[in-house]
Parts: structure tokens; C-alpha cells; sequence
């Protein structure tokens, strides 16, 4: 008895080693987003290319898509854009939300670099990015054909995250979409 | 003296400056106290060790323009601190709201401090005992024997 007390201090800062060594490899940048299981947000914004009719959430009903928040002042935005890019090209939805961004130097981003989005929101003063949380750029919300929010992925999508997690989110998305 | 006093002061003043500078205008102090209050409260969501008073992140700045928005709409601040819940969750919360999920955060501390102290009475008790019974006379006979062989040994050798 007295000797398994006094290893109990041991054992305690055994317990603790290993809460400590599992904390080494958390990944502490990623938040559990709070919009997850809830409507996208209502919002009404003009469109990043001139002359065409304000976005409202609306318009992302009847299709899941995938809402990719960026602007041209991002880095990681830049190397993620090709990704998009193929994507948009294989069939997936994509709308792009321009957040806190120059217009101009948006539509010229969008000429050059190809426009994978097809609805183009533009939010120079970051208000529908405040309403999705989002506290950098890239970041990119799951939406159902309800226009429920059913994930959020932040940073850069690349063809390997793709390929192991996210197309498979996607997917489930549309089976669900199909009657 | 007075001099002294003014370079006090001045070195005050420059203490504070360490936090973001804004240039809101409040109708009270009450408002400006609140202020203060909920930006300290607040977890900056991408500079995860500052609140949104010190940090000059663009988040943290568009955060601190929504707390002056709404409290200019005059909302409380426990609706304040909601709407930044609802937005960028429960991590935004320096104290976090008391849930199943928090209580460990919570109680442990009570709980490790009430088994410390426990721990220590016990102990302490334990050898009050011991004294107040005299200590010898856990020794046996045969070991008081050889502990009075040893201090005579000792006696004679000095």
C-alpha cells in the first residue's frame, strides 16, 4: 500500500508526459468553426465583375458548392488558385467570395490567372467575412444544395488534401443532392 | 521633484501605447470602460495569444470596429460577446461560458488544490501522532537495545 503510494507521484507525472507528448503534434491553428450545421449566412453583394446583378445566399441554393473565401493581397490564396482552377474544371461548384480586396486588382487576377468561380461576391469591407468567421484568407465553407454550411476548411487546398479528405466531402454532398 | 513626478508620469503614458492604437470617439466612459473591457475579453482568432485589444491584426481590427458599431447600437455585452461566439466560437471567449466540455478547465484547479490540502492534513496528522506518542516507542526491545549499545559506543569513543 505505502509503496504504491509513493509512486503514484510517478505515475502522475507519467500521465502528464504523455498529454504533454500528444500536445506536440496538435495542430492548434485549426478552429472548429461555429457555422458548421448552420445556413450560410444572408448576405447581398455586388458581383466582382461589372455590370452584373447583386449575389444574394440565394443563389447558392440547389447545388452543393464549395464558397472560397480569397483576395489578391493573400499568398496562399495564389497557390492555391490552380487547384481551383482544375477543380472547376473537373465539374466541381465553386463561388468565390473576393474578401477586403481592391475590385480592380480582383478582376484582373481573375482575367489572368482563369476565373474558376462561378458566382463572383464581392466583400471589400469584409462584412459577409465577419459573418462566416473568417479570420484569414484562404478559407473554404462546404455548402449543401440547402445552403447549410457542412464544413469549413482553412488554408490552402491542395490536389493531396483533395484527394484524401475533401473530395470525399464533396462527393457525399452531391450523392445527397441527387433524389 | 515636480520633474521627477512628470517623467513618472511620461513613463505611464508610454506603457499603454504598447496596446493598438484606435481613434474612437465614445459618448461616455462608461461606453469607453466597456470598450476595454470586452476587446480585452476577446481572443484575437488568428493571433491566438493576444486579445483583440493588443493585437493589430487586420481580424482584430475589424473586430474592435464591430464592438464600437454595436455598442454605439447599444447592445449589452453579453450580446456582444454572443455575436462573436456565434461567429467565431466558443475559442473566441478568454474565459470560456461553463458547459460539460469546460468543467475539467473549470474545477480541476479547486479539485487539485482540495487533494493537496487534504494530503497535507493528513500527513500532518499523521505526524503530530507520531510525536505526541513519543516516537520511541515504536521501537521494539530488541531495538532499543541496540540503539542504547550504539550511544554508548559513541560515548566512548569521544
Amino acid at each position: 500500500m505505502k509503496r504504491a503510494l509513493l509512486m503514484l507521484p510517478l505515475a502522475l507525472f507519467l500521465l502528464m508526459l504523455v498529454f504533454l507528448f500528444r500536445g506536440l503534434y496538435l495542430d492548434n491553428d485549426e478552429l472548429p468553426s461555429a457555422l458548421v450545421g448552420k445556413r450560410f449566412p444572408a448576405f447581398t453583394l455586388p458581383s466582382v465583375e461589372a455590370g452584373e446583378a447583386p449575389v444574394t445566399e440565394q443563389d447558392l441554393l440547389g447545388q452543393p458548392s464549395l464558397v472560397n473565401v480569397w483576395a489578391t493581397w493573400c499568398v496562399a490564396c495564389r497557390v492555391e488558385h490552380p487547384v481551383l482552377n482544375k477543380l472547376a474544371a473537373e465539374g466541381v461548384v465553386i463561388h468565390g467570395v473576393n474578401y477586403k480586396d481592391d475590385t480592380e486588382a480582383a478582376r484582373k487576377w481573375l482575367r489572368d490567372l482563369h476565373d474558376p468561380y462561378q458566382l463572383n461576391i464581392s466583400d471589400p469591407e469584409g462584412l459577409l467575412g465577419l459573418d462566416l468567421g473568417v479570420y484569414g484568407a484562404p478559407e473554404t465553407f462546404f455548402v449543401d444544395a440547402d445552403g447549410v454550411i457542412r464544413y469549413k476548411f482553412i488554408g490552402v487546398i491542395d490536389e493531396r488534401i483533395w484527394e484524401s479528405d475533401l473530395a470525399g466531402r464533396y462527393q457525399a454532398l452531391v450523392d445527397e443532392a441527387q433524389p | 521633484m515636480k520633474l521627477l513626478m512628470a517623467l513618472f508620469a511620461a513613463m505611464l503614458i508610454s506603457l499603454s501605447a504598447t496596446a493598438a492604437i484606435d481613434t474612437y470617439e465614445f459618448d461616455s466612459e462608461e461606453q469607453r470602460a466597456r470598450f476595454y473591457y470586452l476587446s480585452s475579453e476577446l481572443r484575437c482568432p488568428k493571433c491566438q495569444n493576444q486579445n483583440i485589444a493588443d493585437s493589430n491584426s487586420p481580424i482584430a481590427n475589424d473586430l474592435r470596429r464591430e464592438i464600437y458599431r454595436m455598442l454605439q447600437e447599444d447592445r449589452s455585452n453579453d450580446q456582444i460577446v454572443d455575436f462573436m461566439v456565434e461567429r467565431y466560437g466558443e475559442f473566441v471567449r478568454y474565459r470560456p461560458a461553463l458547459t460539460a466540455q469546460t468543467a475539467v478547465l473549470w474545477f480541476a484547479p479547486a479539485v487539485f488544490l482540495l487533494v493537496g490540502l487534504f494530503a497535507l492534513i493528513f500527513m500532518l496528522r499523521r505526524r503530530q501522532k507520531a510525536y505526541k506518542t513519543g516516537g520511541t516507542e515504536q521501537l521494539s526491545a530488541e531495538e532499543q537495545q541496540r540503539l542504547k549499545s550504539l550511544l554508548e559506543k559513541k560515548d566512548r569513543n569521544d
